[in-house]
């Protein structure tokens, strides 16, 4: 195989590609499911049911591409995998927790007896919340380099919210698009209200990443990349501002564009994405260890890329089977 | 405690915990697709009705196993990154092979198994729940191959001590694996098998007499029936691997420490690592020589032969490897006592009536026992391979992370406090629905149309 040259040198980039893109798809789908939860308490009741059942179907599919993405960084880069991981301890462990109290939560309120409902369904939420919340916190502090320190606590605290808004705003928009009459309303308010957080998110990585690493400074601030780079952040600007116009006039008579703010909110987390992945590269462990270090043995990865060059197109096509099946305004969840 | 014994009570309770749900979801998933096709065969309502009552339990328990795969997937990075280090380019493709071929797939169609029978159709319903079932097995072959080489290493060589793939057949196909395979999806169709007939015998005594109990309470005594003795088989042949392989294990499992022939047979002893010995011995004697040799003569190794010249002890802790082994086979042998008894029984009366009340309240004690097994049966398997965590290729106190033992203390104690109030929910929640279902309501059947406020009730999302 050298069809494309050293495969120690492109290998372990297929793989960070991989990855990237597992992290991308975990991002927004789970963000939407995940935000669906974060949105419990400004909902009603009577809502709920609705709100669970316009996730019901794809929850656990999201989560696996989590399960894909922290499983390619332990095949690919042990090393990397293994240094991330202990530094982030604790906050893996909320959000392991959050994510069992919120997978079950799901279940066990529409199996239990009536009137432990209302626990289950705070079960949801703060399962919910423990995740973003640790997801967010994580972001920050593995861009300061993984170092507790005051200042990187705090911003990991600052993008913690700004990550748990951003998902919250997802969901609502995945909520206008799969829902209508007054929740859908109430989506568009609650959307409304979280475009600020994805405002002050992306104003704060944007602002501290540079600060704190002169690499990445000297990547975005020297010419000719600011010229090259300039599209990314007019996009998002105009994105926000697209979607700004947008929620004033949604919900339209016929449902018309209930669509485009769930896409528009898809394209900010892809260019956000592709900001931080500019960024970072070529660190899998920002500052101290590049992927060409961290990656695995080429023939134990091209034994993976294989599998996952085959198998990646059916999966890709069953999800879309899934999400054709339960295409449409949410309904209620039967078993029959 | 240091971070080392810390860690292995934490990974020992997450892998405890997760392994219960996916021990039911692996058979329940076959058991679905036959309700289901001797539904699409007879068109009996009865079938469809055990079908809608265990796909919640199904669905319940996958979720259980999700939340609690998600957590031992990060448990390898944030517990034992010396593990991936040294073994991650065998580890690492066999963990990738499972996430592409078989998570993907059950969550995927998992969804229109659940909530799709009335919106695709019927053989799109059907393939669904095959796949499902399909992709479940397939997770489970993916880490028992795992597993499995890490019992029994083979198909690799150690550069700069790290070891690499030289033979993907042998590593797959090591010598462990088809028995633990085997052994592991007939403990899967045992415990489902007394699941069911467990909670079908509580809504019998409860009062709900209707066709669907009486089928589900036959199905679940004949299955437990038709593979108890199979199981017994499997497990004599695996321990005859382990102790090719593993004979350490095995001298631990026997509570023997001299290397001798007529070993007996113990069935209970108190072995005291201090004083190399057992007290309170009661066997059959040469039992242990018969079963492991096959003759009575026959020599079966001894732990002494397992310490270095040094005093360094090389074999696992004895009298947890010999005590659980002992759990796992008297649950077995119970399990074929009440099953036999429990058809014999059915059999002359022609059905459920022909089980005394004992034999009931039997079951429903009975219906967890399988988790039981299974657990005792990992707690010798993995306890039984320590110090090592790959055999022979690298001890367990090599892999342990480089974190407070105060954070893993702290993270311990929340997981414990999670999993106690889940097991009890879980089981709470299993009682409840079948309380439910023997009131007659919450399954209900397509032809009968419902009365308003039970179409109310019915139509809870995710029910
Ligand atoms: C319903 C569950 C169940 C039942 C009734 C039994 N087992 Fe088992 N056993 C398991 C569930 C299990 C298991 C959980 O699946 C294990 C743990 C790892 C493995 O491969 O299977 C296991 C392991 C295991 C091992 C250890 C293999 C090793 O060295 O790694 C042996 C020797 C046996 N079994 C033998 C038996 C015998 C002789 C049984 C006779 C009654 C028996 N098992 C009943
Ligand atoms: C599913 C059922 C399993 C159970 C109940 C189980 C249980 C245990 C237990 C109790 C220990 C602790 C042994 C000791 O401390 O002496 C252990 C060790 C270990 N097992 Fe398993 N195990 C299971 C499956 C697996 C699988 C599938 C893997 C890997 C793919 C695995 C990997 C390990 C590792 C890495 C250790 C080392 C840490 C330690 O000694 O605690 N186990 N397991
Ligand atoms: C260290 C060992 C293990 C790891 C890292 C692990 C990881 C996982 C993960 C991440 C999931 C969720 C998949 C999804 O998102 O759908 C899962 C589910 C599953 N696991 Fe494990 N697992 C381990 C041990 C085992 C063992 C020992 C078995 C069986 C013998 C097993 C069988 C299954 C099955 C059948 C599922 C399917 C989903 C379910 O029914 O819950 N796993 N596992």
């Amino acid at each position: 195989m050298e069809l494309f040259g050293d495969p120690a040198v492109w290998l372990p980039l297929a793989f960070a590609g991989l990855m990237g893109l597992s992290i991308l798809i975990y991002v927004v789908l789970d963000g939407f499911d995940l935000g669906v939860g974060l949105l419990f308490p400004f909902a009603e009741d009577a809502e709920k049911d609705r709100m669970v059942a316009s996730i019901g179907p794809f929850w656990d599919a999201n989560e696996t591409w989590l399960v894909m993405a922290i499983g390619l960084l332990l095949v690919a880069f042990p090393t990397a995998h293994g240094a991330i991981l202990t530094a982030l301890y604790l906050p893996v462990a909320v959000m392991l927790i959050g994510l069992i109290l919120r997978g079950v939560a799901f279940e066990f309120r529409a199996k239990a007896p009536l009137p432990h409902k209302g626990k289950w369904n705070a079960a949801f939420l703060v399962g919910s919340l423990m995740t973003s919340l640790s997801q967010g916190f994580m972001l920050g502090l593995y861009i300061m380099g993984l170092q507790y320190t005051l200042a990187t606590v705090i911003f990991g605290a600052i993008t913690a919210l700004g990550l748990t808004i951003a998902y919250s705003f997802i969901g609502a928009t995945w909520l206008i698009l799969k829902t209508d009459g007054a929740l859908q309303k109430n989506a568009v308010e609650w959307a409304k209200g979280g475009i600020w957080g994805i405002v002050l998110g992306l104003g704060a990585v944007s602002a501290a990443s540079p600060l704190v690493s002169p690499r990445i400074w000297d990547k975005w601030f020297s010419v000719p990349e600011i010229f090259l780079l300039a599209p990314l952040p007019i996009m998002s600007l105009a994105l926000i501002a697209l979607l700004w116009v947008a929620l004033r006039r949604l919900p339209t008579r016929d449902d018309s564009f209930a669509w485009f703010p769930f896409a528009c909110g898809t394209a900010l987390f892809v260019l956000a994405f592709f900001g931080l992945a500019y960024s970072f590269y070529p660190y899998v462990v920002p500052e101290q260890l590049t992927l060409y270090e961290a990656a695995s043995a080429p023939e134990s990865l091209m034994i993976i890329l294989i599998g996952a060059v085959i198998v990646i197109p059916v999966i890709i096509a069953y999800s879309i089977l899934a999400y054709t099946v339960f295409r449409g305004k949410a309904t209620e969840l039967r078993y029959d | 405690m240091d971070t080392l014994i810390l860690s292995r009570i934490q990974f020992g309770a997450n892998i405890s915990f997760h392994i219960l749900f996916p021990t039911i979801t692996i058979a329940l998933g076959w058991v679905l697709l036959f309700f289901k096709l001797r539904f699409n065969a007879t068109g009996d309502e009865k079938w469809m009705q055990a079908y809608r009552f265990w796909v919640k339990v199904f669905a319940l328990s996958f979720a259980m196993g999700v939340v609690s795969g998600i957590t031992m997937s990060f448990q390898f990075g944030t517990n034992w990154p010396g593990f991936m280090e040294t073994v991650g380019n065998i580890a690492g493709p066999l963990l990738a092979y499972e996430v592409l071929t078989a998570f993907f797939l059950e969550a995927a169609f998992l969804g229109i198994m659940l909530f799709g029978f009335s919106r695709v159709p019927g053989w799109l319903h059907t393939t669904a729940t095959f796949l499902v079932a399909f992709g479940t097995t397939l997770s489970a072959f993916w880490i028992l191959v795992l597993n499995s080489w890490m019992h029994t290493p083979a198909g690799f060589e150690m550069r700069d001590g790290v070891a690499h793939a030289t033979d993907w057949m042998a590593i797959i196909f090591n010598p462990s694996m088809p028995y633990r395979l085997t052994h592991m999806l007939l403990a899967s169709g045992l415990t489902v098998a007394f699941l069911i007939a467990g909670f079908s015998a509580l809504r019998w005594l409860m009062g709900d007499k209707g066709a669907e109990v009486r089928a589900t309470l036959r199905f679940g005594a004949w299955m437990g029936a038709a593979l108890i003795p199979v199981q017994i088989f499997m497990g004599d042949l695996h321990g005859l691997n382990t102790l090719e392989h593993q004979p350490a294990k095995v001298a631990a499992m026997e509570g023997n420490w001299e290397t001798r022939s007529n070993v007996p047979l113990l069935l209970f002893a108190l072995p005291d690592e201090e004083t190399r010995s057992n007290n309170f011995e009661v066997g059959i004697p040469n039992g242990a020589s018969l079963i492991l040799k096959h003759s009575a003569d026959g020599v079966v190794p001894g732990l002494n032969d397992f310490v270095l010249e040094d005093g360094t002890v090389k074999h696992p802790p004895v009298a947890p490897v010999f005590w659980s082994f002992r759990v796992m086979v008297g649950t077995g042998l119970a399990m074929l006592a009440l099953s036999w008894s429990a058809v014999f029984l059915m059999r002359r009366q022609r059905g459920p009536e022909g089980l005394p009340k004992l034999w009931l309240y039997g079951f429903v004690g009975m219906a967890f026992s399988g988790w039981i097994a299974t657990l005792a049966g990992w707690y010798t398997t993995e306890i039984g391979r320590q110090p090592w965590l790959v055999n022979g290729v690298m001890t367990t106190a090599q892999a342990v992370a480089d974190v407070p033992a105060g954070m893993v203390a702290s993270t311990l104690f929340a997981y414990l406090a999670v999993y106690a109030a889940l097991i009890v929910a879980y089981m709470g929640v299993l009682t409840y629905l079948a309380r439910k279902a023997a009131r007659g309501e919450g399954v209900p059947t397509r032809e009968a149309p419902l009365a308003p406020e039970a179409t109310v009730r019915a139509l809870q999302p995710g029910e």
